[in-house]
């Protein structure tokens, strides 16, 4: 016993020392400390970010240099404090507040005393900075925007929050992003990648030469340039004609798909997100919930589609074999459901395809649609049919665009039905105002202005997309460079777009036609409600236009969607007819329309809901 | 004996293990001490150098260990003995005051510790005093002449201040036990122990009750032929019991505060995180730091120079006490697993060496050396690895520090002198 004590003792300790050294550096060892080791400190080297330009080569988005007060708290000696506020423009008190939370956070190391002085500012304090120990200015650069629309699409850059530390490993806290639009959808691209040195620290934090002789530091990658897909001038022209209105306008080469203008309203000037004031500026946005500023509309707003969806229902039709171009239906100034009669501007009378287009008849694709669902045994199978149809013309889903909001819209299938009337118990009577594009149909401009650029190819689209060129190379990316086809065949386009073009020559919207340019479009007037004191109350109804031209070589297609603007050829129409003349033109002949636009507003509209008072909608006041 | 038959006789596993660990200690005190500026080994300014330089001086001291006539160490251990002691009581008036310890003589090139010549002296001294044919451990006169021997130099080193030397010298009384000290006393000591222990962790309600079904359960499965000692159980459980409550009173109203959180960090007794990163930052710092260091060299280590806590010297005194920290760091698990396999080695070795003496003094001696040594190794690495509280003894034969490493030479040597001498007749 006394002789095998001490060994067994040295043995149990050797088996007690490896069992916690196994512990500590085979279970606790997790291999990425890099980054978490006290003795390691990761130094960053910021790219700039990359510019962004339109499609002809303009400058939307550039880079302005700013310039921020540092401090490092212990080295801070006496000071005239009064000289050094002045110029910093703050008061003394604010001063030793900001002193004292800086040095809190650390006396050691660096923090913004004062953040993003203006270039002026820059200039009087660097003269006499070197009076001041401890402090030191820091250059970094902030957005600059050569224009004061596209807010929506281009985006804003915000500091990374939780959430985007969580999700991506590469930011850490403090670092900037793209918040919305281009910003966030091309972040990668335009950030570029930050260079990194990894320094060793002693345990006083001390720097004690770069880590590993350097090998792991890298250099920063710069940020590439990108054009887009916008074309600066339309963009600008279409927010000045959205003034004082709400909702969205979009245009699209039909040829390419890509996105000329993607205008929501009301919008904001995206200078206001930057700088010093950037938080202010934003809550004021945040919270204006009434006219939603930071609301895309153009990509967001799903509201019906109106009469445009008309042309939609008579392709598929067509398509099914439902009607011929010159089947008829008499239009006795409305149809009738049942026994309900259901009414129609268009003056009654008899209708074939072109004048119903044209003149916009309900009672025409009330038919038409009823034709549709009879070709089929049950209406069930109609419905998988219409379905089909409509969402190959990239409705009732979201489209694939590279923007990071929106909304997919809505065609209502079968079970949608289902669910409100029970199984089968349900008729094309029941669903009779989607034949006019009320009903459940929902969209958004965007989807609207991609529906139209399919009809003006006469069956197919490219996926609407906002980047041109990266680095000045055209992009390749097959969603946005292969086209989509419906499921409609070119030869029924024809009479469609015929129809269209009537719209502008005798029809709907003849009072704003462009002399030289041959147009082909179809108007909406959106009936809409609103809830006051939980009360369904009317509203003026909303103005709609789709729109391509020329006819037969398409250059543009756009969707117009003003709330609360009336009858379809009166806000929209005439916007959409203004865009086409300044895109294919250059310039504007009728200035009395443009002038017309540019000063009428929607703001007693919108005011009508909120006034607590009784109020008429859909006054032919102009 | 001539100088070729000790080279023939020595036991050479010992001494290459011997250097293996001296050799794995300096590059790691070269790792932990280098930095960028200075390239040359021998640069006698900077720590590593030094150690080299104390290196070179424990081979010179091992001829002259060997060189000695074997019955010298016999003969001189009470003169030995008394010598040190004197010294021990001499720093009193002279000493040099390092850290807040009194331990050093300055001697100008270098400070000697003479607590470490003590070790080497006790050890020599136990041996004689046991293997004397007088003595006979039986008796309790004689165990208290054992203890003596041990109790003087520890009650002199205590005042230095250095409680973790003075803790080394009563890992002594293993000898005693292997010379037939009854083991009763080990079972006293160690069931002190686990009361303390128990005591901190669970309290004193817990300890009674953990013990009377400890002897409920002892009684449920004795042999019926067995006759239970009811008195000296009921007397251990009630000794047990009212240390457990000194134990109480001493730790909440004897010791300082400082002496509470090494407890509390030792034995985790801390739950309240904002206390913890409290205690980590002052009293626990370097436990910390070190099983930081540590943990963070995995299993392959991060490579030799490349410890980015050691070289930020984020543990402290990292070349000395905490010298297996860079081990941990820069050579990883292989590295550590390494190091106790050979501390095991050399103790295991040496208990076999000390067995096949034929003669008393030899082996006692023998036990002696195993004793100071594995206790070092036991509460350096403990504590480096934070198992144990923080106890400031260095690693024999890895931690920086000249005396530290002459007296372990000459400490191990003597014994392996001694070894080699076996077979030869000697008075």
């Amino acid at each position: 016993m006394k002789k095998i004590l001490l060994s067994s003792i040295i043995i149990l300790i050797g088996i007690t020392f490896i069992g916690r050294l196994s512990y500590l550096q085979i279970f606790s060892f997790s291999p990425d400390q890099v980054l978490e080791d006290s003795a390691i400190k990761a130094l960053y080297d910021y790219p700039e970010r990359g510019y962004i330009y339109d499609r002809n080569g303009k400058l939307l988005v550039g880079n302005d240099p700013a310039y921020d007060v540092m401090v490092i708290p212990r080295e801070v000696k006496p000071l005239d404090t009064l000289e050094f506020c002045n110029l910093l423009g703050i008061n003394k008190d604010r001063f030793i507040q900001l002193l004292r939370k800086a040095r809190i956070y650390s006396p050691r190391l660096p923090s913004v005393l004062v953040p993003q002085l203006s270039k002026e500012d820059y200039a009087m304090l660097q003269e006499k900075m070197r009076k001041y120990e401890g402090f030191y200015i820091q250059k970094r650069s902030l957005r600059y925007y050569d224009t004061e629309a596209a807010a929506n699409v281009l985006g804003y850059i915000r500091e990374v929050n939780e959430r985007d530390l969580k999700r991506n490993p590469y930011y850490v806290q403090g670092e900037l992003t793209g918040g919305t639009g281009v910003e966030q959808q091309y972040e990668e691209i335009l950030r570029g990648r930050k260079g990194v040195q990894y320094i060793q620290k002693d345990r006083f934090n001390r720097d004690i030469g770069p880590y590993k002789g350097g090998i792991l530091d890298t250099l920063p990658e710069q940020g590439k340039e990108i054009s887009l897909t916008l074309d600066k001038d339309l963009q600008e022209y279409g927010e000045l004609l959205m003034h004082g209105k709400r909702g969205g306008i979009v245009a699209i080469e039909p040829s390419s798909g890509e996105i000329l203008a993607m205008i929501s309203g009301p919008t904001y000037d995206p200078a206001l997100l930057v700088g010093r004031q950037r938080s202010k500026n934003y809550s004021k946005l945040h919270y204006d919930t009434i006219s939603k500023p930071l609301f895309d509309r153009s990509i967001s707003a799903e509201g019906s589609p109106g009469s445009p969806f008309k042309a939609l229902n008579a392709l598929v039709a067509l398509q099914e074999g439902a009607i011929l171009p010159s089947t008829t239906f008499r239009c006795y100034n409305g149809f009738y459901v049942g026994k309900t009669k259901r009414g129609c501007h268009c003056g009654g009378g008899i209708r074939n395809l072109n004048s119903g287009i044209y003149k916009s008849c309900n009672a025409y694709f009330a038919g038409t649609f009823r034709k549709i669902y009879e070709k089929f045994p049950t209406t069930d199978e109609g419905q998988d049919v219409w379905e089909k149809h409509m969402k190959s013309f990239g409705l009732g889903n979201f489209l694939g665009y590279d923007l990071p909001t929106g909304r997919p819209g809505r065609i209502p299938g079968k079970e949608y039905y289902d669910k409100w009337y029970g199984d089968n118990r349900w008729s094309s009577s029941y669903i009779i105002s989607n034949s006019i594009g009320q009903g459940e149909v929902a969209a958004t401009p965007v989807q609207l202005a991609n529906m139209t650029a399919a009809i003006a190819n006469r069956g197919y689209y490219f996926t609407p997309h906002i980047l041109k060129k990266v680095e000045g190379e055209d992009i390749s990316i097959p969603e946005y460079v292969q086209p989509k086809y419906t499921t409609i065949d070119k030869k029924h386009f024809e009479p469609v777009v015929k129809g269209m073009a009537d719209v502008y020559k005798k029809g709907t919207a003849r009072w704003v036609q462009i002399p030289g340019i041959e147009i082909a479009g179809k108007t909406g007037t959106v009936e809409n409600y609103t809830k006051i004191d939980s009360v369904r109350t009317q509203l003026t109804d909303h103005s709609v236009f789709i729109a391509f031209a020329p006819v037969d070589n398409p250059k543009i297609a756009l969707a117009v969607y003003i709330e609360n603007g009336y009858y379809g050829s009166r806000y929209a129409g005439h916007i959409a007819s203004l865009l086409i003349e300044k895109y294919l033109k250059g310039e504007i002949t009728r200035k009395d329309l443009e002038k017309r636009m540019l000063e009428k507003t929607l703001e007693h509209e919108y005011a009508k809901p909120y006034s607590g008072e009784e109020f008429k909608i859909n006054e032919y006041v102009w | 004996m001539s100088g070729s038959k000790v080279l023939k006789r020595i036991d050479w596993l010992t001494v290459l293990f011997y250097l293996l660990l001296v050799g794995i200690g300096w590059i790691n005190i070269y790792s932990s001490t280098f930095s960028e500026n200075n390239s040359s080994i021998f640069d006698f300014n900077q720590l590593y150098g030094k150690q080299l330089f104390f290196i070179g001086l424990s081979l010179v001291s091992i001829i002259v260990v060997l060189a000695l006539e074997a019955s010298f160490y016999e003969r001189f251990s009470s003169i030995l003995y008394i010598i040190s002691m004197v010294l021990l009581l001499g720093l009193f008036v002279f000493g040099k005051t390092i850290a807040g310890a009194t331990s050093w003589y300055n001697l100008g090139f270098f400070n000697l510790q003479p607590s470490e010549i003590a070790k080497v002296a006790t050890a020599l001294a136990m041996a004689k005093y046991l293997s004397d044919i007088q003595t006979d451990i039986k008796k309790r006169k004689d165990q208290f002449y054992g203890f003596l021997i041990i109790l003087i130099p520890a009650i002199l080193i205590i005042p230095q201040p250095d409680p973790g030397s003075a803790l080394v010298f009563f890992a002594l009384i293993f000898v005693l036990f292997r010379e037939g000290l009854p083991l009763f006393y080990l079972g006293i000591a160690l069931l002190a122990m686990l009361v303390f222990i128990a005591t901190l962790m669970y309290g004193t309600i817990w300890v009674g009750i953990g013990l009377a079904l400890i002897i409920a359960l002892f009684l449920l499965l004795k042999r019926a032929s067995f006759k239970v000692p009811i008195l000296p159980l009921l007397t251990v459980l009630i000794a047990a019991i009212l240390f457990s409550l000194s134990v109480n009173f001493v730790f909440n109203n004897v010791f300082e505060q400082r002496h509470r959180d090494r407890f509390s960090l030792w034995l985790r007794l801390e739950n309240d995180p904002n206390k913890l990163e409290e205690i980590r930052k002052t009293i626990g710092y370097n436990t910390y730091q070190s099983e930081k260091a540590i943990e963070s060299g995995g299993f392959f280590g991060k490579g030799f120079l490349e410890g980015t806590r050691t070289k930020g010297d984020f543990v402290p005194e990292q070349h000395t006490d905490y010298i297996f920290s860079t081990v941990g760091e820069e050579w990883g698990f292989l590295g550590t697993s390494i190091v106790v396999l050979l501390f095991t080695l050399l103790l295991l070795r040496l208990v076999y060496l000390a067995e096949r003496q034929k003669n008393d003094f030899s082996r006692i001696y023998g036990y002696g050396v195993i004793s100071i040594l594995l206790i070092h190794y036991f509460i350096n690495i403990g504590m480096v690895i934070g198992i144990l509280p923080t106890i400031g003894i260095p690693l024999p034969f890895f931690s920086y520090g000249g005396s530290g490493l002459l007296g372990f030479t000459v400490l191990l040597f003597i014994f392996l002198k001694l070894d080699a001498n076996r077979l030869n007749e000697w008075g």
